[in-house]
């Protein structure tokens, strides 16, 4: 077991030991490193001022994320590459070519934004491909910019990609085994396996799991709160994946919702379309399905999707597991069934039949990057123009992510015709009393929640 | 490449793009710096009937408390009017008022300290919505009245007569680098501040002022702001003051930097209005009568709310002749935080009123709105005077605005768009053209001055100040353009150095959009005074002296400008020189709201496409061609930049941006998680912008160009009026009364108020 954190910035090993474990990257860069070239623009992981750029090995070399700094705990860099925005450089030694692409282009104003978006564009730029403007957008849609009105970013991304990659390669570092990190009296623990897993959450009853941190990581920068005891997932490699059965899509507690974003897609693409708007690129990179599960926020956005689609949860504390049905997890606000030292470990979605249809809607004020006012997910499948299975998952709508179990029975069994979908949307008022608050009133969040089955009519047609 | 007219990047473009670029909080932090933290009021109004801070003090590494009690000086930073307190002084007006600051040996440290301190509050009645305030007559300042004509005569005399209300939301900055300062002791007790503001005289003066020093002995320096849009006009002062007091208290530097989300609750926003009209009209859709009542809400202090509001009523008129019009102006307080300068000023407020009252008469007479703009457009030599009484002498809105509907396609993509709407049931479009015309000058008559100063040194390179500060707006390049051109040299012979009150003393904030009309003159006559002196070190007049090409030539010479810089040095000829420029032909009478505010007009024009989904409001914005006036541009890529940067952000303040109040008047959206500026998804893939082809400036303003700053932002009023047009497209061609931030909610909510009149 290692007790210091060891990773490379840019081409440089370093060991990190004494410093707070819920130490950010970002200040750890400014403060510690004096790196000021990564700016703070919210300290909660919205604006995309603090991108790097992280590496982790892999076969082939480095696999690049860009990732929020602000929200980022120092121990996560153990075993990774860190590059910042002082670290970039073109293959003749002078400015990367999505920097000289920014200025060309006229895409700095003010300035302050601009090294998040070349960090941003410059992963872009490593993965090699040539993007439409849509996925430009869904890899800037983590980034802010207040003076450009964008589009010169836009085309300097263009430029950008027809230039060759530009990024050195390095040496990973020989990180082997998990990491127990201990400093201010603070504990930061990386386990390798579910059997460290299960020692960990055993010997420190109290420890907040971290399954990405992108919402955990505002405990300390926003609420400015004490995390004593942590305990990473990320490094578990048995839940940090999705492995496909027969049946079964089994999504690992610790895997990314970039990581799953692919695969669920491939079998649901309204709810592959629907993740691509969750967070940002930076959030996706880091946060996962099962945090967004456990966190039990009622406007999470996976939960109605998987409510609909019948997801179950495996449940693991003391060694033993257990099988819960997400519609059973939840039993009020921000209050699940997990136990004392229980968490997630697997996520079981079933795969689609044929005749299975999903639809996943997220309304908000704005169309990348913003918490849902209304999230709602419908699982259909007709027969003869009968409902012959309904279910349906809705956000924002109540304490918690719920079915709305009314508006189903109003449908099951039913000719599946816009009258039918009239009283269903009748059906929805009876299941959800929401509330009035910053992103919506509750007649809007009614409203929209049931011209959602209207348009799930529209959508698939009599 | 000639200096001035062509694409010269921003000066710190490649330190931008490389984290060069240092912005106050990633200066090199002085030995013994102290951090300080402010905490804030926890209600809207209230009497503080307890403020002990003795566990704050008694905190490890606390250097010093400060509340209202220990300001040395006078405990206010109001920029025009006094009603800021530095420190709450026994009550508090809005909620995440500034009670007392805290320094400490690191930021966590100072916070934890703050929160130590015992607060007790008797909490009382607040007012914090214009409706109040206008039921109160609670205001911050004496309404006033500008009248033109006889409106209510022309109102009852008209064929046809609409009255009605609109709300228009606020707007917070988002400036992405929040509020900072350092504050630097120096020696014989006098201050260094290090401060992120637009106003870098305004901070001297007022840390001067609460310090109790002359104002000689305090310097403010400015390098670069990481974003202001007027949020660091007068919002600043308070930052650099706390800093200055604590660290003039301990004798140490002290740096005050802002959260985001303290920054959003602390400090102002654009006011949000409510506007009343009632307009007669012509079948032909022709204003015969206009009257107007605008309730600002400036929070609970005056800062710059009388120019604000002052600046709605000069654009309530836009682009159109208002013969008998009336003009009310409420200037309301509210128990919220003091509302501030932001891009426009008040004046895109005033342009939504008329906007939105030509749009209701295009929806009643059944006629497309463009069509009613255009017959209400000012003419150029009769129908020319605002209800201000000054002259419209430079309307070039006709040719722009045929232009653009030629360019643009308006009239086939209009008819384009009733054909989808007629074969869409549940996905509508939108579309609209909104004009603007936006006054250039300060009102305020005396702020239309600038200094500079310019240095030749005697290898031929040269150093530029100036009173204008470097918000990412590009005002230090376009500056230097023109001091390169005036001496014939590369742009990059000119050094552009830190805004800083001891190189140009007792500047005007940069704002109004004048930051190059006023400091790009200063510098031409600075460049010119030294010119002037090198043409005679060559024996001839200044105007047979030739500069270009880094040689000057005349009387049969022909040599360098280093040459002859150091030919002066020799011949003892000074090779510095200060220049001043005061706008010339302003004359205003502020009491009666009359006469020549404006130097001259910017004028510019946006078509914008809209689709949205009529089951659940949300929309996209399809298509937006944009024309736009810069007279002869200094920088076409600069302007450009302005351009499409002012249209995003208006749009956002018209769509997505909405500012949320509780009933406890605390503010909720106070955070990018829950404030929504546009991303780049948000802007349209096909964005058509161009500069207008009108010719140069016709008044003599540096180099025949024309301001930008702010008039591009109101290009974003087409986008609302698309969605409005959108709305209509869902029942009977006309909308209920459809307020801004049009929200996926509102335009839902107004939606579902025409299918509900259509009985559908």
């Amino acid at each position: 077991m290692r007790e210091a954190i060891s990773f490379l910035l840019d081409d440089r090993a370093v060991t990190v030991s004494g410093l707070s474990p819920t130490t950010t990257v970002l200040d750890y860069l400014r403060t510690v490193l004096k790196l000021t070239g990564t700016k703070e623009g919210c300290a909660e992981g919205d604006c995309g001022a603090c991108t790097v750029m992280l590496g982790e090995p892999d076969a082939t070399g480095w696999r690049y994320k860009a990732v929020n700094a602000c929200i980022l705990f120092v121990p996560a860099l153990d075993g990774k590459r860190l590059l910042t925005v002082e670290h970039l450089r073109g293959r003749d030694g002078g400015a990367h070519p999505v920097q000289r692409a920014m200025v060309d282009r006229h895409a700095s104003q003010c300035g302050f934004c601009t090294p998040g978006f070349v960090m941003s564009l410059t992963v872009l730029h490593e993965s090699g491909t040539r993007p439409s403007r849509a996925e430009i957008d869904e890899a800037l849609a983590g980034n802010l910019c207040r003076c450009t009105g964008y589009r010169p970013i836009v085309d300097a991304a263009v430029d950008a990609m027809a230039v060759e990659r530009a990024v050195a390669g390095a040496e990973a570092p020989a990180v082997v085994g998990s990491l127990a990190y201990r400093a201010d009296e603070a504990v930061y623990l990386a386990p390798r396996s579910v059997a460290e897993l299960d020692e960990a959450v055993g010997h420190n009853p109290g420890a907040v799991l971290v399954a990405g941190g992108t919402d955990l990581g505002l405990v300390v920068t926003k609420q400015h709160r004490a995390l004593p005891a942590l305990i990473a997932l990320e490094g578990v490699a048995e839940i940090a994946g999705v492995a496909e059965t027969d049946d079964t899509i089994a999504i690992g507690a610790a895997a990314t919702y970039e990581t799953a974003l692919p695969i669920l897609e491939r079998h649901y693409p309204s709810l592959g379309a629907m993740m691509r708007r969750i967070g940002s690129r930076q959030i996706r990179n880091r946060g996962t399905v099962g945090g967004n599960i456990a966190n039990a926020s009622p406007i999470g956005d996976m939960p109605p999707a998987l409510l609909a689609l019948d997801a179950s949860l495996v449940l693991r504390g003391g060694g033993r597991e257990r099988v819960v049905k997400l519609d059973a997890f939840f039993t009020g606000y921000r209050q699940t069934v997990l136990g004392p030292g229980e968490f997630i470990l697997r996520i079981d979605v079933p795969r689609p039949t044929p005749d299975v249809r999903l639809h996943c809607y997220k309304v908000a004020k704005r169309f990348d990057q913003d918490i849902s006012a209304v999230c709602g997910a419908f699982r259909l499948v007709l027969d003869g123009g009968i409902v012959r299975s309904i279910r349906i998952g809705f956000g924002g709508m109540a304490a918690t992510p719920a079915r709305a179990r009314l508006t189903e029975a109003a449908l099951l069994g039913e000719a599946w015709t816009e009258a039918t979908v009239r009283r269903a949307m009748d059906a929805l008022d009876a299941d959800f009393s929401p509330l009035s608050d910053m992103r919506a009133s509750a007649g809007y969040r009614r409203t929209v929640a049931r011209n959602l089955l209207l348009k799930l009519f529209v959508e698939v047609g009599p | 490449m000639m200096p001035v007219g062509s694409s010269v990047p921003h000066d710190s473009a490649v330190r931008h793009v490389s984290g060069a670029a240092l912005y106050i909080d990633d200066l090199p932090e002085p030995r013994d710096l102290l951090h300080a933290y402010i905490r804030l009021s926890e209600h809207a109004h209230a009497r503080v009937t307890r403020l002990d801070t003795t566990a704050v003090a008694a905190m490890p590494g606390v250097a010093a408390v400060m509340s209202a009690g220990d300001v040395p000086g006078v405990n206010d930073v109001g920029p025009a009017f006094p009603g800021d307190p530095i420190f709450a002084d026994g009550l508090v007006e809005y909620h995440g008022q500034s009670l007392f600051a805290v320094a400490a040996d690191s930021i966590a440290l100072a916070r934890q300290a703050a929160m130590a301190a015992v607060v007790e509050y008797e909490p009382l009645p607040a007012i914090l919505t214009i409706d109040d305030a206008l039921a109160a007559a609670f205001y911050v300042l004496p309404s006033q009245t500008m009248e033109r004509g006889d409106a209510a005569a022309a109102l009852a005399g008209a064929p046809h007569r609409l009255s009605g209300r609109v709300d228009v939301g606020g707007q917070e900055h988002f400036y992405l680098e929040g509020q900072v300062a350092m504050a630097i002791p120096t020696e014989g007790g006098e201050m260094l501040v290090h401060s992120s503001t637009q106003h870098p005289t305004e901070v001297q003066h007022l840390v001067a002022r609460s310090l109790k020093l002359p104002d000689h002995a305090v310097i403010c320096e400015t390098r670069r702001m990481g974003g202001g849009f007027g949020g660091k006009e007068s919002q600043a002062s308070l930052i650099a003051v706390v800093a200055a007091l604590l660290a003039q208290r301990t004798g140490r530097p002290v740096k005050l930097r802002l959260d985001r989300d303290d920054d959003m609750v602390l400090t102002g926003k654009r006011h949000d209005f409510r506007i009343d009209y009632d307009v007669g009209f012509g079948d032909d859709g022709l204003i015969h009568g206009i009257d107007f009542m605008f309730a600002g809400r400036c929070g609970m202090s005056p800062d710059l709310s009388g120019a604000i509001n002052d600046r709605a009523m000069f654009h309530a008129d836009n682009c159109y002749f208002l013969e008998n019009a009336r003009i009310v102006s409420h200037r309301c307080k509210t128990h919220t935080v003091s509302n501030t300068a932001f891009r426009g000023f008040g004046g895109p407020q005033g342009m939504m009123a008329i906007e939105y009252a030509i749009d209701e008469i295009a929806r009643y007479l059944g006629v497309d709105p463009l069509a009613v703009r255009k017959r209400n457009f000012y003419g150029t030599t009769d129908r020319n005077v605002t209800p201000y009484r000054m002259t419209v002498e430079d309307n070039i809105v006709h040719e722009l605005v045929d232009t653009l509907a030629r360019t643009s396609d308006y009239a086939g993509r209009r008819a384009d768009v009733a054909a989808f709407n007629a074969a869409n049931r549940w996905v509508k479009r939108g579309l609209a053209l909104t004009p603007l015309k936006f006054g250039i000058s300060f009102t305020l008559t005396h702020m239309n001055q600038a200094g500079a100063l310019v240095h030749v040194y005697t290898d031929g390179s040269v150093r530029l100040n100036h009173g204008g500060t470097e918000m990412g707006q590009g005002l230090y390049i376009k500056v230097a353009q023109v001091v390169a051109a005036e001496f014939g040299i590369a742009v990059d012979r000119v050094k552009i150095t830190a805004t800083t009150t001891d190189k140009v003393p007792n500047t005007s904030p940069t704002a109004a959009s004048s930051g190059a009309d006023l400091n790009g003159m200063a510098a031409r006559a600075a460049a010119r005074t030294i010119r002037e002196r090198m043409a005679s070190v060559l024996g001839v007049a200044p105007e047979d002296a030739v500069f270009a090409d880094g040689r000057v030539t005349g009387g049969g010479k022909d040599m360098t400008f280093a040459e002859l810089a150091r030919a002066a040095h020799r011949a003892r000829v000074s090779l510095s020189s200060t220049g001043y420029y005061s706008t010339p032909k302003l004359i205003y009478d502020a009491a009666t709201l009359t006469g020549r505010p404006f130097f001259y007009f910017a004028y510019g024009a946006a078509v914008a496409e809209v689709e949205v989904d009529t089951l659940t409001g949300e929309y996209r914005t399809r298509r937006v061609d944009i024309l736009h006036d810069c007279g002869a541009s200094l920088n076409p890529a600069i302007d450009i930049g302005q351009i499409e940067g002012g249209f995003v952000q208006g749009m956002g303040w018209l769509t997505s941006e909405e500012l949320w109040w509780d009933s406890a008047g605390r503010l909720r959206t106070h955070a990018p998680s829950t404030y929504k500026i546009p991303t780049s998804r948000d802007v349209p893939a096909d964005f058509r912008v161009a500069l207008f082809d009108g010719g140069p400036n016709r008044e003599d303003t540096i180099y025949r160009s024309k301001a930008v700053g702010e008039p591009p932002l109101m290009l974003g009023i087409a986008v609302f009026h698309a969605l409005k047009d959108a709305v209509a497209a869902t029942g009977d061609g006309t909308t209920p009364r459809f307020d801004s931030p049009a929200t996926p909610e509102r335009v839902l909510m107004a939606i579902e108020a025409q299918r509900r009149k259509a009985g559908v």
